[in-house]
C-alpha cells in the first residue's frame, strides 16, 4: 500500500456497457452470447447443425442419399452407398450404448454377427428354411435384443474398462464359437465353420425380392431413415434424458432414484436390436456370412465412426460413417496406388504446414527436402546405377517424379529394413533437439519417410491403408477430441 | 412423532465396525445438523439413511414406517431426497432437464412442482434453458437443491453443502437451506462447518468415530466448551 501521494486516475472504459456491475451476474446470463464462434470447417458444420432444424437435415440427407443410385455405377453404389449405410446403422446402434448411456461395450460386433447368422439360418439353403423378411427380420431383431440384455447383465456391477474387457471377451467368444465350435445340428454344421453360410436369400418386401443393388440400397436407406427418426425421438424422451444423466454421473442418477440398472439393460437391448437389424441386411446384401466379417477390424471401424462423428450426436454418426467409409474405399487396394500415395504426401505436407511457424521455416524444410532428395538421388546414381534401378510400384502421374527423387535400389528388401530403422532413429532424435537443429533434422526425416513409404508400405497396400487411416484418425482426434459434432465436456468446478 | 428416526444403528464395511449404536431423530419441518470431523461416520450415516448401505443392527424409520430393508428408490418415493456432496449436477444438460431428472419416478404433477421450485429460486426460471455446467456456483447449488425438491420430499438430506466452497458461497448455500426449511421441508444437514450450520439449525448431533457423543439444541451446542475447542478453535 502506498503511503499518501497522489492516486493515479483509473482511465475510464471506452464502452460503458462492457463495465461489470457489482451484484449483476450478466456473465452467466449471457453465456450463449459470449460463446466464441468456432473457426474453420468444424465450426461451420457445428453452426449448420445448430441452425438447421433436425427434420430439415433429415430431408436433406434423404434426398441426397436417395438420388445416389441415379448417377452412381453398380459397383460404386455397393462400395460407397450400401456400405456407408451399413456403417451408419451400426454406428447408430453403438451410439445408444456408448453415446447415450456411456457404457463401453466392446462385444457389440458379436450382436451384429449374431443377427447376420440368425437371418442366414432363417433364410437360406442351409436348412432349407426360407422365411419372408417380414417375419424373419422382426424375429432376429427381438432375439438379438434379448441377447443384448444378457450381454448387458455384467454392466449392473461393472463399469468402464472392466465392462469393456468382459464384453470384449464375449465378442471374441462369438467368433471362436462360429468358427471352431460349429456344432452339428440336423446333420450339418450349424454355422458352417470357416466357410460360413452361403446362398442367403435377399430381403423381400412382402414377397417382392430385392435383388438389384439399387433396390437393396433404397431399402436399407428407408430403414436408416426410420431408425434415425426413432432415435431422435428416443433421445429427446424421458428415457433418453435419463440415459444422459446416467452417463454424466451414475451416482447422482442413482441418488435421484433413476432406475440405473434397468436403463443400462435397456440401452444394451436397444443397441443390440439395431445391430441385429443391420445383420439381416448385411447378410442379405452379401448373400453369405463368414466369421471374418465380425472380428476386431469392424469393431474398430464402428467405434471410429461414432467417435469421429462425435459421441451422442445422430448427425455426427451419419457424417462419421460417410467420412470413414469413403476414405476407406478411396484407399482400397483395388483403387490405383496413387490415391494412397497422394494422401501420404498430402498428410506430410499438411502436418508440416500446420505445425511449422513462421512460413520461411516451413519453406526451408519443404525446399530443403526437395533439394536433399535430388542431391541424394544423384549421388546414389553416381556411385552405382543399381542403387537407383528399382521401379516405383504402380505408376500414375506422380510416379515419374518419385523415381527421380526417392532412392529405390534394385533388390530393396534389405535396404527397406535399414531405411525403416533409420527413420525410427531419426524421429527419436527429432524429439530430443530444439530450434534450428530440429528444422535441419526434419529434412532427412521426411526424406526417409518417403523412402520407407516407397519401398515398404506401397508393396503392402492393406497395411499401408490402415496406417494412413490410423494416422488420420489420431491427427483428427488430437485437433478435435470431442469429434466433429460432439459437445466438448463442460466441467463443473 | 418424528419424521426420521434411527435407533441403535450398527453399520459395518466388511469387518470394520463404522457406526456404533447411532440414534438420531429429525422432526417434521425441523432443521437438524449432524456434525463430525473426517472419518467420523457422517457419510456412512447418510448412506444408511438412504439405503445405499444396509445396517447390521438397528432400525431406520421414515414417517413411522420401518424402512430398514427397503431400497433407495422406495425411500425416495416415500419422501426422502438428497443433495449430494459437490452438487453433482448433470453438467451438459439444461437446468430444466436437471430438474426433470429429480422427478424421474413421478408420473404427473411435474409442472406444479416445477412452479414451486421456480417460486423458491426465481433466477432458475430465467436460466432454465441454460446448461447447468455454465451456471455460477450459487446457482448450481440452487439447481441441486431444486432437483432434490422435485420429488416433493418431506425430508431433504444435504451432504456437506459447504465442502470446498469460498466463504461467500458457503453463506449463500446456507441461506438456500434456510429458504427450503422455511418452505416447510425438514432438512438434515451433514457438515464439518459447525459454526455456520448451527447458526441456522434447530438441533444438532455430534458424531465422533462412529458414535453420537453430543446431542442438544443448536444454541446449547454453540455454547458447549468441548465442541468449541474441537470444531471452532476457540
Amino acid at each position: 500500500m502506498g503511503t499518501g501521494g497522489e492516486i493515479p486516475e483509473v482511465p475510464g472504459r471506452p464502452d460503458e456497457r462492457d463495465r461489470p456491475r457489482v451484484g449483476v451476474d450478466e456473465w452467466v446470463a449471457n453465456v450463449e452470447d459470449r460463446r466464441e464462434q468456432r473457426a474453420g470447417i468444424a465450426g461451420l458444420a457445428r453452426r449448420i447443425d445448430d441452425l438447421v432444424p433436425p427434420w430439415a437435415l433429415l430431408v436433406l440427407f434423404a434426398v441426397v442419399a436417395a438420388s445416389l443410385p441415379l448417377w452412381m455405377g453398380r459397383g460404386d453404389l455397393f462400395a460407397y452407398g450400401i456400405f456407408t449405410l451399413i456403417y451408419v446403422l451400426l454406428g447408430l446402434g453403438l451410439n445408444v450404448v456408448v453415446g447415450y448411456a456411456g457404457l463401453l461395450d466392446l462385444g457389440y460386433v458379436a450382436l451384429f454377427g449374431f443377427g447376420a447368422y440368425f437371418y442366414a439360418l432363417l433364410s437360406s439353403e442351409q436348412y432349407g428354411i426360407h422365411w419372408p423378411s417380414a417375419v424373419s427380420i422382426p424375429v432376429v431383431v427381438v432375439s438379438t435384443a434379448l441377447l443384448g440384455l444378457v450381454l448387458g447383465i455384467p454392466s449392473r456391477r461393472l463399469l468402464g474398462d472392466y465392462l469393456a474387457i468382459v464384453t470384449l471377451f464375449f465378442g471374441q467368444a462369438f467368433v471362436v464359437f462360429v468358427n471352431a465350435a460349429n456344432p452339428t445340428v440336423r446333420g450339418k454344421g450349424l454355422t458352417g465353420g470357416p466357410n460360413g453360410i452361403a446362398d442367403v436369400d435377399p430381403n423381400d418386401l412382402f414377397g417382392y425380392e430385392l435383388t438389384t443393388r439399387r433396390q437393396q440400397y433404397w431399402f436399407i436407406l428407408a430403414v436408416v431413415l426410420l431408425v434415425l427418426i426413432g432415435l431422435h425421438f428416443l433421445s429427446e424422451s424421458r428415457t433418453g434424458r435419463a440415459w444422459r444423466a446416467l452417463r454424466e454421473d451414475p451416482l447422482a442418477a442413482e441418488a435421484m432414484s433413476i432406475p440405473v440398472n434397468r436403463l443400462k439393460l435397456m440401452a444394451f437391448a436397444f443397441g443390440a436390436g439395431i445391430a441385429g437389424l443391420t445383420g439381416c441386411m448385411f447378410a442379405a446384401v452379401l448373400t453369405a456370412v463368414t466369421s471374418g466379417n465380425f472380428g476386431l477390424p469392424i469393431l474398430i471401424t464402428i467405434y471410429a465412426v461414432v467417435i469421429l462423428g462425435g459421441i451422442g450426436s445422430l448427425t455426427g454418426v451419419v457424417i462419421g460413417a460417410i467420412v470413414i467409409n469413403v476414405s476407406f474405399q478411396f484407399l482400397a487396394p483395388e483403387n490405383p496406388q496413387d490415391n494412397a500415395r497422394i494422401l501420404f504426401y498430402a498428410v506430410i505436407v499438411l502436418l508440416l504446414v500446420l505445425s511449422m511457424r513462421p512460413w520461411w521455416r516451413l519453406a526451408a524444410v519443404l525446399g530443403g527436402t526437395l533439394v536433399f532428395g535430388l542431391v541424394a538421388h544423384t549421388l546414389a546414381g553416381a556411385i552405382s546405377s543399381s542403387w537407383t534401378a528399382g521401379a516405383v510400384v504402380e505408376g500414375g502421374r506422380f510416379a515419374g517424379v518419385i523415381s527421380d527423387w526417392v532412392i529405390i535400389p534394385a533388390g530393396h528388401d534389405h535396404f527397406a529394413n535399414i531405411a525403416y530403422i533409420a527413420l525410427v532413429v531419426s524421429i527419436l532424435a527429432l524429439t530430443r533437439v530444439r530450434g534450428w537443429w530440429r528444422t535441419a533434422m526434419l529434412v532427412p526425416t521426411v526424406y526417409l519417410a518417403a523412402i520407407v513409404w516407397e519401398t515398404s508400405f506401397v508393396e503392402e497396400p492393406a497395411v499401408a491403408r490402415w496406417i494412413l487411416f490410423g494416422t488420420l484418425l489420431v491427427f483428427l482426434m488430437t485437433v478435435r477430441p470431442q469429434g466433429l459434432l460432439g459437445t466438448p465436456r463442460v466441467e463443473i468446478v | 412423532m418424528s419424521l426420521l428416526r434411527l435407533r441403535d444403528v450398527d453399520t459395518f464395511y466388511g469387518e470394520i465396525h463404522i457406526l456404533q449404536q447411532v440414534s438420531l431423530e429429525v422432526g417434521k419441518g425441523e432443521l437438524v445438523c449432524l456434525l463430525g470431523g473426517n472419518a467420523s461416520g457422517k457419510s456412512t450415516t447418510l448412506k444408511t439413511i438412504l439405503g445405499l448401505v444396509r445396517p447390521r443392527g438397528g432400525v431406520v424409520e421414515l414417517d413411522g414406517e420401518n424402512v430398514t430393508g427397503k431400497t433407495t428408490s422406495y425411500r425416495i418415493a416415500r419422501g426422502m431426497a438428497i443433495v449430494p456432496e459437490n452438487r453433482r449436477l448433470f453438467a451438459p444438460m439444461t437446468v430444466f432437464e436437471n430438474l426433470q431428472m429429480g422427478a424421474y419416478l413421478q408420473k404427473g404433477g411435474l409442472d406444479e412442482q416445477l412452479e414451486r421450485v421456480f417460486d423458491l429460486f426465481p433466477i432458475l426460471k430465467d436460466r432454465r434453458r441454460q446448461l447447468a455446467g455454465t451456471l455460477s456456483g450459487g446457482e448450481q447449488q440452487m439447481v441441486a437443491v431444486g432437483r432434490a425438491l422435485m420429488s416433493r420430499p418431506k425430508l431433504l438430506l444435504m451432504d456437506e453443502p459447504s465442502m470446498g466452497l469460498a466463504p461467500i458461497l458457503v453463506e449463500r448455500n446456507f441461506e438456500i437451506i434456510q429458504q427450503v426449511h422455511e418452505a416447510g421441508v425438514a432438512v438434515l444437514v451433514v457438515e464439518q462447518n459447525a459454526n455456520v450450520s448451527l447458526s441456522i439449525a434447530d438441533r444438532g448431533y455430534v458424531l465422533q468415530t462412529g458414535r453420537i457423543v453430543l446431542a442438544d439444541s443448536a444454541q446449547a451446542l454453540l455454547r458447549n466448551e468441548d465442541l468449541r475447542k474441537a470444531y471452532l478453535g476457540r
